[in-house]
């Protein structure tokens, strides 16, 4: 599904990631943990075309078996060919458009496409009333599986917190992805909100989207990832199941310090 | 009275055509945050388009004013919006992601550039053109005084709203509207979304060119002169008017166009006509320093 192979990046003398290599299967979970400033978020970015990486490849297979090398394509095709979809550690809606709006935005090359590209629109000659109709749809089937159809015509920004995260979650499922980053979803929920997302997060792994997480909370990993890697310092140390890894020294020392009577007292734990 | 009526109607009549011009300044600023200075030259550029096409086309025969006026209309915004996408392409597209200034300093350049080719392509006299919609009716006589309304301002207002009204229902009610305003909000994650940006801010570009040629076109058929230098002045009057307004929000750049042409109007007729242009520059100092968000313009929140 996605594999990433000797991925670096650098930014001046540091490196954020340092020879990462590890894959995704197609229609799993798969987490990306470790502590803070461990790389979560750089890989995602080279991922999703933030950053060019500074070498390594980024290969995204389709069902179909077509190949996308994602490290060399512009930002707007990784989202709209190769079908993959990102949200962010701090939310980024449209927040001055409405919540239905910003379910059609991400709509939107199929609707120019049915517009002619805004020429035909514009003459009043297209297939687009049906696009339309078909846009709206699949924004309420999503609207519906968060929870927010009440709300389709407010703007994003007055949404409270936990609900502009479903949002955003629901806004990346509008481009069809085929994988779906998640970065920190589950940050600033309370539990309930936090067993919701879960419940979502699982729906769209039945719907056959895989997922890349990113994660701090480990009730969220540990409850539903099929597959966690382990990064400290821009490397791998680990790489398996829920199971394998909690139970994996080297993760345990990441998280806890390095020193020598810090890791009994882990081991035991 | 009657007088203040008279100037009211002069008023709007060249509000709306800095309101046009506004536009595009104002929604180019809102999607890469760059003011264009390039624009008031485009607009220049629609009003000799405007000027060769009513004459190209009396040539040709063309004597019906509706046809003509159509037909010209269509030729300036078509051509002038060439020139937009040409402009961005050439001279900011490669600066993108540069430092703040690169496009901007990259935008007076073409500004230059537009006026040079033209007074060079078109000579540097002034163009005089003959009124192509004469007459008007009275609208009221007091005190010995005459309020006039013309066709022409008629025309020039009814156009201007038509041309608005088909550009709002662009931007809130179609696709191509939709992107452009996620464009604005957040360009990075538009991209996320699939959406091209590089071609949505050209079509920013177009768009606000074909608007700024229609400007052009009211600006020569109303005045009857046009020269080289006109996008100058207009340009940066428009540009007062897209501030005022609180730049970024396109009904707040029309309502600033109208002030502004009502404020020069108004100077000109009550104290001097020498001095209206300091009137209207006045306006732009005192807005961006006790409403430097503009009458209709959000607060800037910083993202952290």
């Amino acid at each position: 599904m996605l594999e990433v192979s000797g991925l670096t990046m650098r930014f001046g003398g540091l490196k954020a990631v340092d020879g990462l290599s590890f894959a995704a299967r197609a229609g799993e979970i798969t987490a990306v943990i470790g502590p803070n400033g461990a790389g979560k978020t750089t890989v995602f970015n080279c991922i999703t075309g933030f950053y060019r990486p500074t070498e390594g490849s980024i290969v995204l297979t389709h069902p179909s078996g077509e190949r996308f090398p994602l490290q060399r394509m512009p930002g707007h095709r990784i989202a709209s060919a190769a079908k993959v979809a990102r949200t962010f550690q701090n939310i980024r809606l449209f927040a001055g458009m409405t919540v239905l709006e910003n379910l059609l935005v991400a709509q939107h090359n199929r609707l120019m496409a049915s517009t002619g590209f805004g020429v035909l629109a514009v003459l009043g000659l297209s297939r687009y009333p049906a696009a339309e109709r078909a846009a709206v749809d699949k924004a309420r089937h999503w609207l519906d599986a968060i929870g927010l159809t009440e709300r389709a015509d407010d703007p994003a920004g007055a949404l409270p917190y936990g609900a502009q995260r479903r949002l955003e979650i629901a806004r990346a499922m509008c481009i069809d992805p085929v994988l779906l980053c998640l970065d920190e979803p589950a940050a600033g929920l309370n539990p309930r909100e936090s067993e919701e997302l879960n419940q979502l997060l699982l729906k769209i792994r039945g719907e056959g989207c895989s997922l890349l997480l990113i994660e701090h909370d480990m009730g969220v990993v540990m409850k539903i990832s099929d597959h966690i890697v382990v990064l400290d310092h821009g490397k791998k140390i680990s790489d398996g199941t829920p199971q394998d890894v909690r139970a994996d020294p080297a993760v345990i020392a990441a998280y806890l310090g390095e020193g020598e009577e810090d890791e009994e007292v882990e081991v035991q734990a | 009275m009657a007088y203040a009526l008279q100037q009211l109607i002069n008023g709007v009549t060249l509000g709306m055509i800095y309101g046009l011009i506004a536009v595009g300044y104002t929604m180019v600023y809102g999607i890469i945050g760059m003011i264009n200075f390039a624009h008031g030259d485009i607009f220049m550029v629609g009003a000799f388009l405007s000027l060769i096409a009513l004459l190209g086309l009396s040539i040709l025969g063309i004597t019906s004013v509706p046809l003509a006026l159509a037909l010209t209309l269509v030729f300036a915004a078509g051509l002038a919006a060439l020139y937009g996408w040409t402009v961005e392409r050439v001279a900011y597209r490669p600066l993108r992601g540069s430092f703040r200034l690169a496009p901007l300093i990259s935008a007076i350049g073409m500004s230059i550039t537009l006026q040079n080719f033209v007074q060079v392509s078109q000579g540097a006299r002034v163009k005089p053109i003959d009124a192509v919609i004469p007459g008007g009716f009275q609208v009221m006589q007091q005190d010995g005084f005459t309020v006039q309304l013309s066709w022409m301002q008629i025309a020039i207002v009814v156009t201007t709203l038509i041309v608005l009204g088909i550009f709002t229902w662009l931007v809130t009610r179609t696709p191509l509207g939709r992107s452009m305003r996620a464009c604005e909000q957040d360009l990075k994650m538009a991209s996320l979304l699939g959406i091209d940006t590089d071609r949505t801010i050209s079509l920013t570009f177009v768009i606000g060119a074909a608007l700024a040629a229609v400007a052009g076109l009211m600006f020569l058929l109303y005045y009857g002169v046009i020269d080289f230098y006109i996008g100058f002045i207009a340009g940066v009057k428009a540009f007062t008017a897209a501030v005022l307004g609180g730049i970024g929000s396109l009904p707040g750049a029309v309502l600033g166009g109208l002030l502004i042409g009502l404020i020069e109007v108004f100077w000109s007729a009550y104290f001097s006509v020498e001095y209206k242009d300091v009137a209207a520059f006045s306006i732009l100092a005192i807005a961006l320093i006790f409403l430097p968000t503009g009458i209709l313009g959000r607060a800037e929140v910083e993202k952290v």
